[in-house]
C-alpha cells in the first residue's frame, strides 16, 4: 500500500514538474505520506465521475433507509418525517397481534421455500446436461432458447399463463378436455396459485440461472475427465463425481444470495397473479405492504413500513445464519 | 447404468454412454419445447383470424393470417402513446445509467481513489438492505415526481449490481501501467477515462446498455405506484391493466371513432395476444446481438463477486 502511494506520487509530482515546476524537490524525494485532503484534491475528476451514481445513491438509496424510522412513529404527512410523534415498536405490535401475522408469515414463506426448494436444483441439472451433451451445436441451441423468456416482462410471462389456462379457449384446458380430465381452474383455485406461480418461474429463469453453472463447468481441467475415461468411469459418473463438485462453491454462493432474497419472492409477479379467490394464499407481506400502504384510500404508511422492514429483518437474519452455515460446513460462504 | 458401462474398461463410448446422451437429448429437447410451445402459440394467435382465436382453434400454427390486431395496437392514442413512453423511459435510462455506472464503477476501481473501500462499502450495503416500498415512494413523492415522466427514470437509473460488476470489470482488463504512461504523457483523469478507458470497455457498455434498456422497458410496479395520468403509462402498465385487470375499454382505446370502437370490441381478445408479442420483441432482439459480451460481463463479475 505505501509503495503504491509512493510512485502514485512519484506520478503525480512529475506530471506537476513538467507543467510549471511547483512542486519542490523536497516533496518528490520524501517518504512521508501524502496527507488525505491533498489526495483528495489530486483526485477531484474522479469524485466528479463518481457522482452522478453518488448522488442517485444517497437520494434513492440512503434517503429511504432514513426515512425507515417512519416504522417507529405515528406518520403524519402534514407534519412530515421529523415532526410525527414517536411511539416506539407500537406498529409493529400491531402488526404481529393482528389476525393477519400468522397466514401472512406463511403464506410468504411457504411460497419462498417451495421456490427455493423447487427451483435451486433444476439450473444445475441442466447445465450439467448441457454440458454433457456430446452434440455442442444442440447444446449451443437448448441454451439460445432457454434464455430467451428471462428476458420476458413479468406482465408478458402473466399474461400468456392467462391465455394459455384460461378455462374457455386456453389450451391447456381444450388439450386437457380432449384426454377427458376436468381441467382445474388453475388461476383461481387457492390450491393451485403456488405451483402456478413456482413452476412458471422456473420455466422463465431456469435457463438463464444455468448460465453460472456453465461457466463453472467450462473451467473444468479435461485431463480430469480423460484420466476418469481410462479408469472406465462412465458419462454419469462423471457427471456425479467430477462436474458436479466442480460447480459447488458457486452453488453455495447462489443459494446464500437467494436465500437472502427469499422474503422477496417474485413479489410483482404475485400482485400480477393475485385476484380475489386465491388471495389466502397469495397475499404475501409485500403485497399486503402494498396494500395498506399505497392502494388503500387511507394510507397507513408508517404501519406498512413497520411490516416491510420486519420483512427485511428477518431476510437479512436469514442470509447470515445460512452464510454462516456455509462457511463452517463448506468453507465457501459470501463473506 | 452406471454400473453396467463400468464392465466395457475403453475409452470408446459406452452403451451406457450412449443411453445416457440420449436421455439428456430427451429431457433437454423437451424442455426446449416447453420453453418455445407458448412463445409460438401466442404469435400464432395474434396473426390468425379473429375467429379462429376467438373458438379457441389456434394451437400451433397461425389459422388464416390478419394483421388487424397489430393495426389496432397502433392506432389506438393510449396504446400508441404507452409504446413511445416506454421507448422513452428506456432510452432516457440506458443514457443516463451507462453514463453514471461507466464513470462510478471506473472511479470506484481506482485504487488510488481516496475512501474507495468505504465507498464502494456504502454501496454495497444497499444490496442487502434496503428502504423498501412506502419510504422510497415518500422520498419519490417529496420530490415533487409523482406523475412525472423523472419518478419512470431516475429511480431505476443506477443499478448497484451492475456499477460493482463494472467496477470489477475496470479492476481487471486497465493495466495500472496504462494509467501512469498516460499521466507521464499529460493526461488528466477525466482525459483518460473518456480516451482511453471508455474506448476499451466496448463489451461493458454494451451490457449496460441491455440490462439498462431491458429492465426499463420490462418495468411496470413503478407506474403502478408513481403514475395516475394515463397518458404517462409505459407499456407494461398500460398492458398489465388490459390482459390482467380485464379493465378494456375500447372507448378509451379507440379515441371517438365509432367505427374504431366497434373494431376494437370485436378483436379484444386477440388485442392482448398482440400486446404480448409487441411487448416481447425489443428485448428479444436486442439480447442476442450483446449475448457474447453478456456472458463474459457475468464471468467477470461472478469472479470478483
Amino acid at each position: 500500500m505505501t509503495q503504491m502511494l509512493n510512485t502514485n506520487d512519484g506520478t503525480a509530482s512529475t506530471d506537476s514538474a513538467h507543467k510549471g515546476g511547483a512542486a519542490s524537490e523536497s516533496t518528490i524525494r520524501s517518504n512521508r505520506p501524502v496527507p488525505l485532503l491533498k489526495r483528495m484534491a489530486r483526485s477531484w475528476q474522479l469524485y466528479v465521475l463518481l457522482l452522478p451514481s453518488l448522488i442517485w445513491l444517497v437520494v434513492f438509496a440512503y434517503l429511504p433507509m432514513y426515512g425507515l424510522q417512519i416504522a417507529f412513529r405515528e406518520f403524519n404527512p402534514m407534519q412530515g418525517i421529523i415532526d410525527s410523534p414517536w411511539v416506539g415498536l407500537a406498529q409493529f405490535e400491531r402488526f404481529f397481534e393482528s389476525n393477519n401475522f400468522v397466514p401472512l408469515l406463511w403464506n410468504t414463506i411457504a411460497l419462498a421455500l417451495y421456490e427455493l426448494i423447487a427451483g435451486f436444483p433444476i439450473p444445475i441439472v441442466l447445465a450439467l446436461a448441457l454440458n454433457a451433451l456430446r452434440q455442442k451445436y444442440l447444446s449451443r441451441s437448448v441454451q439460445l432458447i432457454t434464455y430467451a423468456p428471462n428476458f420476458l416482462s413479468v406482465v408478458v410471462v402473466v399474461g400468456i399463463l392467462m391465455m394459455i389456462l384460461d378455462p374457455q379457449i386456453g389450451v391447456v384446458h381444450q388439450v386437457l378436455g380432449a384426454l377427458g380430465i376436468d381441467a382445474p381452474q388453475f388461476l383461481t383455485d387457492p390450491g393451485w396459485f403456488r405451483h402456478v406461480f413456482v413452476w412458471s418461474g422456473i420455466w422463465q429463469t431456469a435457463g438463464f440461472s444455468a448460465i453460472m453453472y456453465l461457466a463453472a463447468l467450462s473451467s473444468v481441467p479435461p485431463e480430469l475427465h480423460e484420466a476418469a475415461k481410462v479408469d472406465g468411469a462412465s458419462l454419469f459418473r462423471r457427471m456425479v463425481h467430477i462436474d458436479l463438485p466442480s460447480i459447488m462453491p458457486i452453488a453455495v454462493i447462489l443459494l446464500i444470495l437467494s436465500v437472502g432474497n427469499i422474503l422477496n419472492t417474485g413479489f410483482e409477479k404475485v400482485l400480477l397473479l393475485q385476484n380475489p379467490l386465491n388471495l389466502t394464499v397469495s397475499q404475501v407481506i409485500d403485497t399486503y405492504v402494498y396494500e395498506v400502504g399505497l392502494k388503500s384510500p387511507i394510507p397507513q404508511f408508517s404501519y406498512a413500513t413497520a411490516i416491510g422492514l420486519f420483512k427485511s429483518i428477518v431476510g437479512l437474519i436469514l442470509l447470515l445464519a445460512v452464510n454462516f452455515f456455509a462457511n463452517k460446513t463448506t468453507k465457501s460462504g459470501l463473506f | 447404468m452406471a454400473a453396467k458401462s463400468r464392465t466395457a474398461n475403453r475409452i470408446t463410448e459406452t452403451r451406457g454412454d450412449k443411453r445416457l446422451n440420449i436421455t439428456l437429448l430427451v429431457v433437454l429437447g423437451a424442455f426446449s419445447v416447453s420453453v418455445l410451445y407458448p412463445l409460438i402459440y401466442v404469435m400464432s394467435a395474434s396473426l390468425s383470424e379473429t375467429s379462429a382465436v376467438t373458438s379457441g382453434e389456434v394451437w400451433l400454427f397461425p389459422i388464416g393470417f390478419s394483421t388487424n390486431a397489430y393495426t389496432a395496437v397502433f392506432e389506438s392514442p393510449l396504446l400508441f402513446r404507452s409504446i413511445l413512453n416506454s421507448l422513452f423511459y428506456a432510452g432516457m435510462v440506458i443514457a443516463i445509467g451507462t453514463f453514471a455506472t461507466m464513470a462510478g464503477g471506473y472511479a470506484l476501481s481506482r485504487r488510488d481513489l481516496p475512501g474507495r473501500n468505504l465507498l464502494t462499502f456504502a454501496f454495497m450495503i444497499t444490496m442487502l438492505f434496503s428502504g423498501g416500498m412506502i419510504p422510497t415512494y415518500l422520498v419519490v413523492r417529496d420530490l415533487g415526481l409523482l406523475n412525472t415522466v423523472w419518478s419512470m427514470i431516475l429511480p431505476g437509473a443506477v443499478s448497484v449490481w451492475q456499477l460493482i460488476i463494472s467496477r470489477a470489470f475496470f479492476s481487471q482488463t486497465i493495466p495500472h501501467e496504462l494509467l501512469e504512461s498516460a499521466k507521464m504523457d499529460g493526461a488528466s483523469d477525466f482525459t483518460f477515462f473518456f480516451k482511453v478507458v471508455l474506448p476499451l470497455s466496448v463489451p461493458v457498455i454494451a451490457v449496460n446498455m441491455l440490462l439498462y434498456g431491458v429492465t426499463t422497458w420490462n418495468a411496470f410496479f413503478n407506474g403502478l405506484i408513481y403514475l395516475t395520468d394515463e397518458e404517462l403509462y409505459p407499456l407494461q402498465l398500460a398492458m398489465r391493466n388490459i390482459l390482467v385487470q380485464n379493465t378494456f375499454d375500447p372507448a378509451k382505446m379507440a379515441g371517438v371513432d365509432p367505427t374504431k370502437i366497434a373494431e376494437m370490441q370485436a378483436i379484444a381478445g386477440k388485442l392482448k395476444y398482440a400486446l404480448i408479442v409487441i411487448a416481447s420483441i425489443p428485448p428479444l432482439l436486442a439480447y442476442p446481438f450483446v449475448q457474447k459480451h453478456f456472458v463474459k460481463g457475468m464471468m467477470i463479475g461472478s469472479v470478483k463477486g
